[in-house]
């Protein structure tokens, strides 16, 4: 029997370290999801958790400017303003009118400083025909002025 | 034409629910010719689902844009690939192709055990027949392919269609779905074996040889769809990393992490007659993770970036799934007397415990992944707060636990069954050990400061030590007593065990694997805006922009930059990021630029232009040291497979002499 209480205290320690792992993982990486109505109500809490926040693109908003994209974040008629300064590419499907969420920290100044970005086109990988028609448009001069 | 499709996925729908009842009643009330009834309509629904498939791809090449599915995922412009894989670029599309895998897995295990098992075959044929008709009616009703776009009733004619997501437009990306439903389908299999062994009582683990090769060559698949879609992540999606623990990708994960506990601790039973339970409730994981992770792709329940569009198909899988684990624990519990294990655990220090803790580790992993996985939908449950963790808590479980199976790959194999003396270990690691702390010693010395990228490298040259000694020695006592030269030797080391040595050379893969994780520790990247002319630095490279171009063609228009790089002022070539938007589905995509080499990558992202007034290119540049051992890591885990796969040349007699308390009678000979 001796063999199988060593072999029980091995795995306890192990389970132990591994739960305590992933119980301060989880406090540390956790994130709420936040309307951006829900945001508006809520401004000091807000500050002290990482957040995400879903909302549509503002159509035109996006501003690229050196390592930093500013963009307006619209859900049912409140807006937010979204700073995105994160090491990784936005997402291709990041473009106006898209569903995007946004991870990160909500500042003094009441502008979002996010780090992470995902996005979404309206309906991901299945596309409605006939939904949401919009002219093609390319990269010319016209996709260069907007 | 699409009818033809859509009576073809109904009659096999019949089918599947008469091949369950016809195998069953046949079997409990001793009727032969109603069992073999019900085997043949499983030819019969391959056959209608051989059609139907057929069907859709025809429909999809020649662009009937009727079809619903056809008008939403191809498009004229697109080439014959694609359109072809468009057959599972979307949910009732790839939904069919899971069926139609299923049923040619299913013709293929009852012909080749037609004469065989006449008890437990009835059985498997009713459960995979059950899984099938689940899936069946998934595409016969709520998700049928041959939907028909009403033309005429409130819809005009479909020109063309939408064309499949370009992102999906990618070589690796035409197959890595296939390979991971090959993957997922396959434990079916396995697990249909191990169900109908419980239902029959039977004592022995036939069930287990007969599934062997089934479960190598499943897992084989899956790891090859999981790599592919990381390879695809990492040369497509631009965002430069190649796993980055998004719910869909731990999807795919969670089976491939009970599938790797299970294929070590049949082991434990083939030999010793341990852990029969055990087996039972990994394989049965990993059959339900398989499903889970279909439905957690197609059900919108958690938020991801590669879901398919939600749908409501979901509550079908939550009934099947409750429904399938309750009969599974019920089956297990009822016949736990028929599970006895018939061995005792001797010793910490023995291969028996090194292969518990392979499991036990294993497990961890798989529960970490999961519950992040579905931590929204808990808490949202619990705390009414919809809450979700992110990568850094995936790493911080997972990398311990990782660093630790790297340990034990090298440890288990050699240590003794039963048990191992101090002396003997001391012995069989004093070169490895030595190997492994040089490393570290030479990585310290070398400026390196992080804890576990010097850790993980010291152990990848511990296994990869213990790895080739054990190369070594077989070799070289063959090669004395035949006169062959040492790689010959090896080569016929290898044939003698394939499943031993061909096991070594997965291990020697999964090293490869983490060298390249380990790389991760030193990325560096940046961004920068730029004209033509402009130069920047990233990491040894001096890069300058050559010139910006674009241009238009029938199926995207692009941009592009042409970057000269430079090392120490020598020019070393030249890469052409990109970017794309395709005109069917008026979405963009980037096209990286890759310097593939093995110490490390040069990754350049064309990631947009600002519109701030001035037009600059905003270029994104990353250095990945060591990610192509991940990519050559694959490689060899696919040679290791398939040495597995081969028959060995010394036919091998697992006796168990060595069971304490019950003699064996039959022992069971394995191929």
């Amino acid at each position: 029997m001796n063999t199988y209480v060593k072999f029980g205290g091995l795995m306890t320690i192990i389970v132990g370290t591994l739960a305590w792992l992933g119980f301060s993982g989880v406090n540390e990486t956790k994130t709420y999801y936040k309307t951006v109505a829900e945001l508006d109500g809520m401004k000091d809490e807000a500050r002290a958790k990482r957040l995400r926040v879903a909302g549509d693109v503002a159509p035109g908003s996006i501003v690229r400017k050196g390592k930093e994209v500013e963009f307006l974040l619209t859900q049912e008629s409140k807006t937010l303003k979204v700073i995105y300064t994160g090491s990784d590419p936005l997402p291709d499907t990041f473009r106006d009118s898209a569903q995007a969420v946004a991870d990160g920290r909500l500042g003094e100044d009441g502008v979002f400083k996010a780090s992470r970005i995902q996005a979404k086109c309206a309906s991901k990988y299945e596309a409605k025909p006939g939904g949401g028609q919009k002219p093609a448009n390319s990269y010319g001069a016209a996709d260069r002025q907007s | 034409m699409e009818n033809i499709g859509a009576i073809a996925i109904l009659l096999a729908f019949c089918f599947a629910i008469y091949a369950v009842l016809a195998s069953v009643t046949g079997k409990v009330k001793r009727k032969p010719k109603l069992v073999v009834s019900g085997e043949r309509a499983v030819y019969a629904i391959w056959f209608l689902l051989t059609t139907a498939s057929a069907m859709l791809v025809y429909a999809l090449i020649i662009g009937d844009f009727r079809l619903s599915y056809v008008a939403s995922h191809s498009n004229r412009a697109m080439p014959i690939l694609y359109k072809f894989s468009a057959w599972w670029g979307g949910m009732e599309g790839s939904l069919l192709l899971w069926a139609w895998i299923l049923s040619s897995y299913s013709a293929l295990v009852v012909f080749t055990n037609r004469r065989k098992f006449q008890d437990m075959m009835p059985y498997v044929i009713g459960i995979l027949m059950t899984v099938q008709a689940f899936f069946l009616f998934l595409i016969a009703f709520p998700e049928n392919p041959f939907q028909v776009l009403a033309v005429g009733k409130g819809v005009t004619e479909v020109p063309d269609g939408q064309g499949l997501n370009p992102l999906l437009q990618y070589w690796t990306m035409a197959i890595h779905p296939p390979m991971l439903y090959l993957g997922y389908v396959g434990f079916t299999i396995p697990f249909a074996f191990a169900i109908a062994s419980l239902i029959t009582r039977q004592a022995g683990d036939a069930w287990i040889h007969t599934t062997r090769r089934w479960t190598i060559i499943t897992w084989g698949f899956q790891s090859t769809g999981i790599l592919l879609g990381a390879g695809w992540a990492y040369a497509v999606l631009g965002w430069g990393g190649y796993w980055g623990w998004d719910p869909v990708e731990n999807a795919s994960l969670l089976p491939w992490i009970t599938a790797t506990a299970f294929l070590h601790s049949v082991m434990m039973q083939e030999k010793k007659g341990m852990m029969k339970v055990w087996n039972m409730v990994l394989i049965s994981s990993t059959f339900f993770l398989c499903i889970f992770g279909t439905f957690l792709t197609r059900s919108g329940i958690v938020g991801s970036v590669h879901a398919f569009a939600q749908s409501p198909i979901g509550k079908y899988f939550v009934i099947f799934l409750a429904c399938g684990i309750a009969a599974v624990i019920y089956l297990i519990l009822d016949r736990l007397d028929y599970l006895k294990s018939e061995a005792q655990l001797e010793s910490v220090i023995s291969r028996e415990s090194s292969f518990l803790f392979n499991n036990l580790i294993l497990l961890a992993s798989c529960f970490a992944v999961l519950w992040g996985t579905i931590f929204p939908v808990i808490s949202e449950a619990v705390t009414g707060e919809k809450i979700s963790v992110d990568a850094p808590f995936y790493n911080r479980v997972n990398v311990p636990i990782g660093l630790f199976l790297m340990l034990l790959t090298g440890v288990g194999p050699l240590i003794a069954w039963r048990r191992s003396s101090i002396e003997s270990l001391k012995k069989a690691f004093l070169i490895p050990s030595v190997v492994g702390l040089a490393v570290m010693a030479g990585l310290v010395i070398g400026g390196v400061r992080h804890f576990y990228a010097t850790v993980s490298l010291g152990l990848c040259a511990f296994v990869t030590a213990t790895i080739l000694i054990e190369f070594y020695k077989g070799s070289r006592a063959i090669s004395k007593r035949t006169q062959q030269n040492l790689l010959m030797a090896a080569v016929e080391l290898t044939h003698r065990n394939t499943r031993r040595y061909g096991g070594y050379i997965v291990h020697l893969a999964m090293v490869m694997l983490f060298i390249g994780f380990t790389g991760a520790a030193f990325n560096k990247d940046g961004t920068h805006d730029v004209r033509v002319g402009d130069k920047f630095t990233i990491g040894r490279y001096d890069l300058k922009i050559r010139d910006l171009l674009d241009g238009d063609n029938e199926n995207y228009s692009w941009r592009k930059a042409l970057v000269d790089i430079e090392v120490n002022g020598k020019h070393i070539g030249t890469l052409e990021p990109e970017q794309r938007m395709y005109k069917a589905s008026r979405q963009p995509t980037s096209e990286v630029a890759i310097r593939r080499r093995l110490n490390e990558d040069l990754y350049l992202n064309f990631a947009g232009v600002t519109n701030d007034g001035k037009n600059l290119a905003i270029i994104q540049s990353y250095v990945f040291p060591l990610v192509t051992w991940i990519w050559v890591g694959f490689y060899v885990l696919i040679f290791g497979t398939l040495v597995c796969l081969v028959p060995p040349k010394v036919k091998m007699q697992y006796l168990r002499t060595e069971t304490v308390g019950v003699v064996e009678k039959h022992a069971p000979v394995t191929q």
